[in-house]
């Protein structure tokens, strides 16, 4: 019997087991897919709002200033990267100049640090080479770039770390409340039980909460669609460049990423799969036109891939995080959209709070000594001057053999990524944590030698090594089936 | 530190061929860094034939072709690092790499010959719409797969792309039992060699869509089909021609990237065109003592081009180290009306030999001539039935009007139908 069972491993619902793990109770995490970070929160904009367009004293603005200021302390503690670039709204007119002061104004009331509207020299000195029809800009310094997936997977590493039990292709599908007030949670082929239910399943929420008998919510998939750029490119912009929201979200922008490459988008539309995040002929055009408006000189040949992330939108427009109104042990965490990211250790933190005050019969909620609350940061070769690599190389040879050409990733990291608590199972989940497929090849050279090291490690047939996991095998077959030899041939 | 007279980056057949001649016009102290497992390159995974016809005039397998010039490395005790990882090269020529034996090592080079190949255009860089499900990767990655480590990546596979490694895998993955269903081609003529549309794909059947791309990647956890489009004009999916087609393996062959990171951030020129750095005819780069040729230069079709090229690296690489050099007195060349680019980009006039220009035409041309000019004054032209921007062409310059061009002249090389 597990004290706590959340479901979906995606930022909020690692950062929140993080926050709980330290508690001396059993803490299950569950997630349907191969690993962490998964759906929302592995294609988003990877931006730290600085909150200044939710509405005063909604959910959403509320939880952005706070998680905010939290972040890059959150960020250092996890070893996961974090820059604090500033952000700026453009205004190519004068009624998009008024609508930046509405937006300062809002920023004002929700309490984000350090708003002010700049004109076209200040912007001119901030970005050379945006659009010199813009106007001005409302300029943020709070606003930050960090890795979302990184951070999903260092709080998870934590969590386990401190004793939580990572459940992976964990599919939620049936539920059942017992006498005694727990439930027994079905996958396809596993059962376990659990007191306490914290649902953070993301777009998936509203029918997780159906399944605990809570059926008036409805999340709707809202796609946005992006492209990456070279980091030949990297430096076209040095803030996170918006352009005026609109109905739909904010619009498309253009930012630097922490690792040195430039993110440019998304669309937003609503569509009926949860599962399809396809990129469109449509979507891609779409971005291009938009993103010359702020910036010209854009090169679509600077792309090295493209992604498409779903938001998980309520018709209301805000977080929700409430009790269910079925089982007072159960707490439901629904429209996590943006700027559900920067948002995210402040949720966690809330939701912790809504555990202790729960009346629920957890057992021992007092702390665990020693509990990890931070993660060692990975070594990350690329990073490192020769000095630190000749040290690091000297304690262990596998440093020194570089996999992935185009990002340098060692031997050494590839391992430890794959032998990291809640370490990744498939060539994507390397990926995410070592980088190595994620250069200008995307895996060409590298991606055959990742999978032989996960088989390797992983004591599978190069054959059952897949993408992302499910059937997503990358090989089919041996190509000459060698004929078996017997004794007495 | 260490000490050598040439460090060669990459054993494939360039830095090898270029290794071999430096030995040979007597440089004593030189070595080859390969990232690889073992010398050769990509034309290890190449197991078809079709190699060698010009230098060797024989027929060989990829392995065959490599297998000759590694011979030679072991005979010649030339100094060989496998499986090492050149990091970064500096402006004084120290070359920084790693590997497990070693662990990290510097060295110390007089000249450094750049003999990285290239790779393959990836598809994100094609944006192509859908899903990223696994089945869709380069031609050169299934060859890989299949050649090497005997495995087979899919049964029903569509090729877009008929460049050289898209034909060839076209025939392969037939041989190997699948069905290659069609190779796509977003011009109207293929950029692979004659020999390989026959070989590959007419013999077997397999048909050759030009002016045809493919548009969307279809499939929730693996490649399930792809949606294919005629293309107008200006390489526009026309609407009304999208088709289904079911698959499970859709092959890449749309292009490769001479691999220039370690020449970028060593900061030589490079030539926006040929993707490679601007060198002149000992293909020196525009640093002194560092040359470059094969792949990493601009892309061959043909192996043999690349030794040639090679051995003109490693003799520029001997003179630079043995102090033969010429004195520089350069004039640069340029592709006008039709030619793309021009290998070397640069010539000094007091060469010692004739200068074989390489060029590649922007399209296919019929019953053309190619004109090499100087100051409006026609030096040389040459007819050729048919230019194809699948073939790199030739034509040679000879010693003698080399010397009499002026000095910073503009060698201009263009074609008129």
């Amino acid at each position: 019997m597990y004290d706590i069972a959340i479901v979906g491993a995606g930022v909020v619902g690692a950062l929140t087991a993080r926050e709980l793990s330290k508690y001396n109770i059993k803490i299950a995490l569950l997630e349907k897919a191969n690993d962490v970070a998964m759906g929302t929160s592995k294609a988003n904009s990877a931006i730290v709002h600085a909150g200044y367009d939710s509405k005063p004293g909604s959910n959403k603005a509320i939880f952005n200033v706070q998680g905010s200021k939290m972040m890059q302390e959150l960020c250092q503690d996890l070893s996961v990267p974090y820059k604090k670039t500033g952000s700026l709204v453009l205004a190519f007119n004068d009624s998009q100049m008024t609508h930046l002061t509405k937006l300062l104004m809002s920023g004002n009331k929700n309490g984000v640090p350090g708003l002010c509207i700049i004109g076209q020299d200040k912007l001119r000195e901030l970005e050379p080479n945006i659009n010199i029809n813009a106007l001005g800009a409302l300029y943020s310094p709070t606003a930050a770039i960090t890795c979302p997936y990184e951070l999903t997977i260092a709080a998870t590493e934590v969590a386990v770390t401190n004793g939580l039990e990572f459940k992976r292709n964990f599919r939620l599908e049936e539920v059942e409340a017992l006498p005694d007030g727990s439930f027994e949670l079905k996958s396809e082929s596993e059962s376990i039980k659990a007191k306490f239910i914290i649902n953070c399943a993301g777009l998936y929420s509203d029918e997780i909460a159906a399944l605990f008998g809570d059926k008036n919510y409805k999340i709707t998939a809202r796609k946005g669609e992006y492209f990456l750029l070279d980091k030949t490119a990297g430096n076209l912009v040095n803030h996170v460049v918006f352009q005026c929201p609109t109905k739909m979200g904010k619009g498309v922008l253009i930012t630097p990423t922490v690792h040195g490459n430039i993110i440019v988008g998304p669309t937003a539309y609503d569509i009926e799969d949860k599962s399809n995040v396809s990129t469109t002929l449509e979507g891609s055009a779409e971005i291009m036109r938009k993103a010359r408006r702020s910036l010209p000189n854009l090169n679509q040949r600077e792309m090295i891939t493209s992604f498409s992330g779903l938001r998980a939108h309520l018709e209301s427009d805000d977080f929700i995080l409430e009790y269910s109104s079925k089982h007072p042990n159960v707490i439901n965490v629904l429209g996590i959209e943006s700027p559900g990211l920067a948002a995210a250790p402040a949720l966690a933190k809330h939701l912790e709070n809504m555990v202790l005050q729960s009346k629920a019969n957890l057992g021992d909620l007092s702390i665990k000594e020693n509990y990890a609350r931070k993660r060692k940061a990975p070594v990350r070769f690329n990073t490192l001057d020769n000095e630190q690599r000749r040290k690091l190389i000297e304690k262990n040879k596998l440093y020194a053999q570089i996999v992935c050409r185009c990002e340098s990733v060692t031997y050494g990291e590839i391992i430890d990524a794959i032998r990291a608590p809640a370490g990744a199972r498939d060539v994507d989940g390397v990926k995410r944590r070592t980088r190595a497929g994620m250069g200008r090849c995307q895996g060409g050279f590298c991606g055959s030698k990742v999978a032989e090291i996960l088989a390797d490690e992983l004591n599978l047939d190069i054959t059952e090594v897949t993408k992302f996991g499910g059937e997503s095998n990358i090989l089919l077959n041996k190509t000459k089936k060698q004929k078996s030899v017997s004794a007495c041939d | 530190m260490n000490n050598y007279d040439l460090v060669v980056v990459g054993g494939g057949p360039a830095g090898m061929a270029a290794a071999l001649e430096a030995k040979e016009r007597g440089v004593e102290k030189i070595i080859i860094l390969e990232r690889d497992e073992s010398l050769g390159g990509i034309l290890d995974q190449c197991i078809h034939t079709g190699f060698g016809l010009h230098y060797f005039k024989e027929e060989l397998s990829g392995p065959e072709y490599s297998d000759r010039f590694s011979k030679l490395v072991e005979k010649e005790k030339i100094e060989t690092k496998l499986e090492t990882m050149v990091l970064n090269i500096s402006k004084s020529n120290l070359v920084t790499a790693v590997n497990k034996a070693d662990g990290l090592m510097e060295i110390q080079a007089k000249a450094i010959i750049l003999a990285m190949g290239c790779r393959e255009r990836p598809r994100g860089a094609l944006n192509i719409a859908g899903s990223r499900v696994p089945g869709v990767m380069t031609a050169g990655t299934a060859q890989k797969y299949v050649n090497i480590d005997g495995y087979m990546t899919g049964k029903k596979v569509v090729i877009l792309g008929s460049g050289d490694i898209g034909l060839i895998m076209a025939r392969r993955m037939t041989l190997e039992g699948a069905q290659v269903k069609m190779v796509c081609e977003l011009l109207p003529y293929s950029g692979g060699l004659a020999r390989n549309i026959v070989q590959c794909l007419d013999d077997f059947g397999i048909p050759l869509k030009l002016s045809c791309t493919v548009v969307e990647v279809h499939g929730k956890e693996r490649l399930e089909g792809v949606t294919i489009a005629k293309v107008d004009r200006n390489r526009k999916p026309i609407k009304s021609s999208f088709e289904y087609v079911e698959c499970d393996n859709l092959l890449l062959s749309v292009g490769l990237i001479p691999e220039n990171e370690l020449s970028q951030s060593l900061g030589v020129e490079m030539d926006p065109i040929t993707g490679g750095p601007v060198v002149n005819e000992s293909r020196e780069t525009s640093q002194k003592g560092v040359f470059a040729c094969g792949n990493v230069l601009h892309v061959h079709d043909l192996v043999d081009y690349v030794t040639l090229e090679s051995q003109l690296a490693g003799e520029g690489a001997a003179n630079h180290i043995l102090n033969l050099e010429e004195e520089a007195a350069t004039i640069s060349t340029k592709g006008m009306d039709g030619v793309r680019y021009v290998v070397p980009q640069k010539i000094n006039v007091h060469c010692d030999k004739d200068v074989k220009l390489y060029f590649r035409v922007a399209q296919v041309y019929e019953k053309a001539k190619v004109f090499v000019e100087v100051d409006d004054e026609i030096i040389l032209s040459k007819r050729k039935a048919k230019f194809t921007p699948g073939e790199m062409e030739d034509i040679s310059l000879k010693k003698e009007i080399i010397e009499q061009l002026p000095v910073n002249s503009e060698l201009i090389l263009r074609l008129e139908v």
